[in-house]
């Protein structure tokens, strides 16, 4: 493959602006009367064509195949080129003017390093070679240049720069050229097809900016020669000069600070030179450090739980669009020809064969008999996507390396990519309508990279903290619960078809624990047949031990052994994605193909369970008994009382402030105080004395919501607040209208005392919405400030890679570290970070 | 390659910690080591750019939610880790956590050191003042026991007020200090004002520690404080210098030097995210910290530091400042050697890292079958 070694950026003289140039440009109007391009106009034939079927008139090479031809406008007088402004600037400070002499001695610009460093020293009030006493010299804003008093045109500018000498340029590290081809003479006019005009439906011809631009140039320039041929007053000839300056200045920049940006008749900005590079969608971000790519598709993602996590159901239609090259040999011969005879509409089919001698045939209807028939070793076949084909799978915002992860095909009814639910997390996808990108790696190097490195199970251990990022979540880990609990079990049929249904019947510890033949089997030891054999682990989990009444003599911890779960119910530090336990000791211990398959299988169990089972909640679930709510509202009187208490204190001005803090403070720091300790205690409350139902399930186990959501629906929703502090903002005094002025209790100020079953009271309703609102809008700002905090991290530290002597260098070869990470290991394959989670550092 | 370079390496943190175990221990861990070390080529800059921003973009980094006490009011969350990789000179609430000497580990010491620390202005230490309208004069009245929890007295408040007052006329009789303007004719006004500039004048402690708290964690005494100046507080005896700590980088780097300021980030960084419920390995953040400080001073993560220096122009160019990189590049006839990522993707190469660093040879008639 051809490759670019490196990229050397210069200044462009004129002698190398006429060789480049095919022609020069000076015909201000575009089109003749016909509708014809104007020769020697800016949309010359000789600078490109654009128009299918037409030929250059340079090159004779047709639309594609000719980049097109720069043209050149020899200006009537010389102009400043803007973008090099500072340079000038610099260059006119640091010269004499008189003979064009550095104003600083060589000997002391030995050390700088860029034209930029220059900056630093101070030029000499005299040429230190002729004598000739130097004025300052001041940048009137755009681009006039005085000197004194004196007013430079940039023909005096150019005069000075020609007399500055080359070794003078080196010591000033000016090595791009010669400073006078800063003064544009001549400007190259760029070609067409970097300005391609586009036909409307109406017939009419819309021109690029760009060309609008030059058309604007080549017009003063000529105004300003004939002016100069029949010797206009001076006055007018300077307005034209300026003028040419002008337009010439935004043809390169149109965002010139005191400069109008010229515009479209309709009043919109061009977009000239340095807009097109610039910004998000500028050239560099948008086309050259993004690309467009083919063999890609995008669709609605929707869940199928019954696909491994490393597949991904691809529609058909998607498959018949996306192929991949297939070089035909005697071993795929007969397979290939099939797939050639089946054509383009039927499933697994190609799309086009290419000959050995490079001929590439539209495989259609009608031809594909016959070109299956002609099929030689040595063709190559671009046959559709099919059942076990690699792929790419991405959703954006591509926020981490787990944001796109090589799937296997899987070639399905419908029109939705489908996906397994565990992969979830680490896409931080849902099903809400969220749509996802697929790419066909074309090459075999492409795929066996993917499949190697990108696969869902060889990312499942997350680089960040070193744990697992896939896993389970909501219901999955309700369901574990309900299996593992103490009571659950169901009978050898069950067991043998929820198994079966699994694809785990043949695992060892099934195979073992259905060959004693018990009748009845129970949930630890159905969830045991999906562990592998040999599996230890030890850890907390969230519900705790239920089994023991007080004295558990495993300190309720959930124990594994020897692929055997004794004690404890699995819940979201068993299976779920960030923490799952069990999870990360099978990866640990058997590898990630053995912890995807258990992945698979255990979601496939819990599915089967949870059908058995049924899982839902009523409002009913919610409701607190009569007490409780007593007990409940008990709380907040009392609160109320002490809040008043401290008011009272306030308002008496007997306030006790803390240190540091004003009284108001105080009373606010001492109220809220006052609130969260409703918070707790009823959050407490609602702990105890909530019946066992589902939503309480789901809130222990951690697959879904916390006792804190349970309270909001049952007991209180408590104080809203608003930039940290409580709900001041509204009426004068008063936060609404409800409200008498200048009540600082806890009503008037955010606090809600019903919960979602009561219902809301209007003010309350209203500060709840308030905190909403807040909530949106800091999403909205923050995804901003965080997004571009990642591109600056990303830029800063995108070069640094680990190299072969095991060092970290950056682009400049700096060792940044001299053993990756100070202790060699990589996060992505440790224990949560550490070599070992059992051994004691530090 | 690398595996032969490094064969003997192991982590003395590791190596200290498996002291004790049998030896066939110690070898499975020393195996275990040798599946988790990086690969060549891995892209760790990117990975640890990624596990910083990805839960600061995700999880909603919330900058408030004091529950209960009044504790100092810090910069939190995504604002403080912006702060922090933007370099600035000084963060929006310095503060300092300082740790006392072992045998002055006492709150009596630690609310004697928070009283000599603590910036005192003259309004701190009045009871009571007036503008006395007959006699022309501005009243003082100081607080007794504030003065002597300041350690200050009368004359020394005077003396102070007579350096910073010079068009005034300072006279005072026990705990009352009257302020005169020296010129005759004058306005009420000019009075008032003479007044309230007294009120804000300083007095004792160090500049900028505004607020001070004093907290017990574990068995040491605390004293933190809201604003921050390293360098006067080591200096006070009883101030334990290993532990106390800034929160300042470039304090931190220029008292204590580039590798404490280093090691400052570290912590900063990942206690920040810590704080915020975030999970992230130390590595990534020990990269970025020794990316900051490789210069031995200070640069920060965005287009006036490391992405202004880089060695390519596409590079530059691509981040911000487009226009700017590309003309200076070329009037200094830079070369760009296309030597890391992104320039080679703008030109159409296989970029330098990961797989792309690996080349493949095949011989020819090996892959044709011929052999």
């Amino acid at each position: 493959m051809a490759t670019v070694k490196e990229l050397q950026f210069k200044l462009i003289s004129p002698a190398m602006v006429k060789k480049i140039a095919v022609m020069n440009v000076n015909v201000s109007d575009v089109y003749d009367a016909d509708a014809y391009p104007v020769e020697g106009g800016v949309m010359d034939p000789k600078l490109g064509v654009i128009d299918p079927g037409m030929r250059c008139r340079t090159c004779g090479g047709k639309l594609g195949e000719c980049t097109g031809h720069f043209g050149y406008i020899e200006l009537s007088r010389p102009v400043i080129n803007i973008l090099y402004i500072k340079q000038i600037k610099s260059l006119l400070t640091y010269t004499c003017f008189e003979c064009g002499g550095l104003l600083v001695d060589k000997d002391r610009l030995k050390n700088i390093k860029t034209f930029d460093d220059l900056k630093a020293f101070k030029p000499a009030a005299k040429c230190p070679k002729c004598g000739k006493a130097q004025e300052k010299i001041r940048l009137d804003k755009p681009s006039t240049f005085v000197r004194g008093k004196h007013a430079l045109t940039p023909v005096e500018i150019r005069e000075q720069f020609e007399k500055i000498k080359d070794g003078d340029l080196a010591a000033m590290k000016f090595l791009g050229g010669r400073p006078e081809w800063l003064i544009l003479t001549l400007l190259l006019v760029p070609p067409i097809t970097t300005r391609p005009s586009i036909t409307l439906e109406t017939g009419d011809r819309s021109e690029d900016d760009l060309t609008h631009k030059i058309v604007d140039i080549i017009r003063i320039n000529k105004r300003l020669a004939d002016n100069l041929e029949i010797g206009a007053p001076d006055f007018i000839l300077e307005d034209l000069w300026e003028l040419l300056q002008y337009h010439v200045s935004t043809f390169f920049n149109n965002e010139l600070s005191g400069v109008p940006p010229a515009r479209h008749r309709s009043g919109r900005a061009l977009k000239t030179l340095s807009q097109r590079l610039k910004t998000k969608d500028g050239r560099f971000r948008h086309n050259l450090t993004g690309k467009r790519v083919n063999f890609s598709a995008r669709t609605v993602v929707s869940p199928d739980p019954n696909i491994s996590v490393n597949d991904v159901g691809v529609p058909e239609v998607i498959a018949k669009e996306l192929t991949v090259p297939i070089k035909v040999t005697k071993h795929n011969l007969e397979f290939m020809r099939e797939l050639v005879k089946n054509g383009p509409n039927v499933h697994p089919g190609a799309n086009y064969v290419i000959r050995p001698e490079g001929m590439r045939k539209k495989i259609l209807k009608d031809n594909s008999a016959t070109l299956a028939e002609e099929l030689i070793p040595g063709c190559i076949v671009e046959r559709h996507m099919m059942d076990g084909d690699v792929v790419l799978f991405n959703r954006q915002p591509s926020l981490h390396r787990m944001s796109v992860m090589a799937h296997h095909v899987r070639v399905m009814n419908g029109k939705t990519f489908r996906v397994n639910l565990c992969v979830c997390k680490p896409y931080n996808a849902d099903f809400d309508g969220d749509e996802m990108n697929l790419h066909f790696p074309q090459t075999a190097e492409a795929r066996a990279e993917a499949e190697e490195l990108m696969l869902v199970e060889k990312n499942m251990r997350s680089p960040r903290f070193g744990g697992p990022v896939l896993g389970c979540d909501q219901d999955y880990i309700s369901g574990a619960y309900l299996l593992t609990r103490k009571g659950t079990s169901f009978s050898k049929k069950d067991v043998v078809q929820m198994l079966a249904n699994s694809l785990a019947l043949e695992n060892e510890i099934a195979e073992e624990l259905l060959s004693q033949n018990k009748k009845e089997y129970t949930g630890k030891e159905i969830f045991s047949m999906v562990l592998p054999k040999g599996l230890n682990a030890r850890y907390k989990g969230t519900v705790g031990c239920e089994e023991c009444e007080g004295n558990c003599k495993h300190n309720g911890e959930v124990v594994i052994e020897n692929g055997i779960l004794k004690h404890g119910v699995i819940d979201s530090k068993g299976i779920a994605s960030f923490k799952g336990n069990v999870l990360d000791a099978v990866d640990a211990q058997f590898g990630h193909a053995r912890a995807r398959l258990f992945l698979d299988q255990v979601t496939r169990l819990i599915s089967e369970v949870m059908m058995r089972k049924g899982f839902s909640i009523s409002v009913q679930d919610i409701d607190l008994p009569a007490k409780t709510k007593r007990d409940i509202n008990n709380i907040i009187d009392r609160q109320f009382a002490a809040m008043e208490a401290h008011i009272e204190q306030y308002r008496k001005g007997k306030m006790e402030c803390f240190p540091g803090r004003t009284a108001e403070q105080t009373l606010e720091d001492l109220i809220l105080e006052e609130v969260w300790k409703i918070t707790n205690e009823v959050q407490k409350v609602v702990r105890e004395n909530a019946e066992p139902t589902d939503a309480l399930i789901m809130a222990k186990t951690g697959a879904r919501g916390n006792i804190q959501n349970l309270a909001y629906m049952a007991a209180l929703i408590g104080q809203e607040m608003i930039g940290g502090r409580r709900i001041f903002r509204g009426y004068k005094n008063r936060t609404t209208s409800h409200f008498p002025r200048d009540v600082l209790g806890p009503d008037a100020h955010g606090f809600v005392r019903s919960s979602f079953i009561q219902g809301l009271t209007p003010a309350e309703f209203f500060f709840e919405v308030m905190k909403g609102r807040e909530g949106l809008m800091d999403v909205a700002l923050k995804t901003k400030v965080s997004g571009y905090m990642q591109r600056r991290l990303i830029n800063a530290l995108q070069d640094l890679k680990v190299n072969n002597d095991w060092t970290v260098k950056d682009s400049e070869g700096t060792i940044i570290q001299f053993v990756p990470g100070e202790d060699g290991i990589d996060p992505a394959k440790s224990d949560f970070g550490t070599l070992d989670r059992k051994l004691k550092t530090e | 390659m690398a595996e032969k370079q490094n064969s003997n390496f192991f982590p003395p943190k590791y190596a200290d910690a498996i002291v004790g175990l049998s030896a066939k221990e110690q070898e499975a861990i020393k195996k275990k080591y040798e599946s988790m070390k990086f690969e060549v080529g891995e892209a760790i800059g990117v990975v640890a750019a990624q596990s910083i921003s990805e839960p600061a973009t995700q999880t909603t980094l919330r900058s408030y939610h004091a529950e209960g006490r009044t504790q100092l009011v810090t910069t939190k969350g995504l604002p403080r880790l912006i702060e922090i990789f933007d370099a600035r000179k000084m963060p929006k609430t310095p503060t300092m956590e300082i740790y006392l000497d072992a045998e002055n580990n006492t709150l009596e010491k630690a609310r004697e050191i928070a009283a000599k620390i603590r910036e005192t202005k003259l309004k701190q230490l009045i009871s009571e003042d007036s503008l006395d309208m007959i006699n022309m004069r501005a009243e003082i009245v100081l607080d007794r026991e504030q003065m002597s929890a300041s350690e200050t007295n009368v004359e020394e408040i005077m003396n102070i007020l007579k350096k910073n007052l010079r068009s005034a006329n300072i006279t005072g009789e026990q705990n009352k200090i009257y302020i005169e303007l020296k010129k005759k004719d004058f306005d009420v006004r000019e009075l008032q004002a003479t007044r309230i500039k007294a009120r804000t004048i300083y007095i004792k402690g160090i500049k900028g520690i505004s607020q001070i708290i004093i907290e017990k964690v574990k068995n040491d005494w605390v004293i933190r404080t809201l604003g921050s100046s390293l360098r006067r507080v080591l200096k006070i005896k009883g101030v334990n210098t290993i532990r106390t700590t800034s929160n300042n980088i470039f304090e931190v780097a220029d008292v204590l030097g580039i590798e404490a300021a280093r090691n400052a980030i570290v912590k900063e960084t990942i206690d920040t995210m810590r704080e915020q419920g975030v999970d992230t390995d130390i590595r990534h953040l020990l990269l970025v910290a020794d990316v900051m400080t490789n210069t031995a001073s200070i640069s920060a993560i965005g287009r006036y530091g490391l992405a202004g220096r880089k060695a390519s122009v596409l590079s530059r160019a691509n981040f911000e400042e487009t226009v700017k990189h590309l003309t200076y590049a070329a009037v200094a006839g830079e070369i760009d050697p296309l030597e890391s990522v992104i320039e080679n993707i703008i030109v159409g190469n296989l970029a330098p890292i990961g797989t792309g660093i690996v080349k493949l040879a095949v011989k020819e008639d090996e892959a044709d079958g011929k052999k």
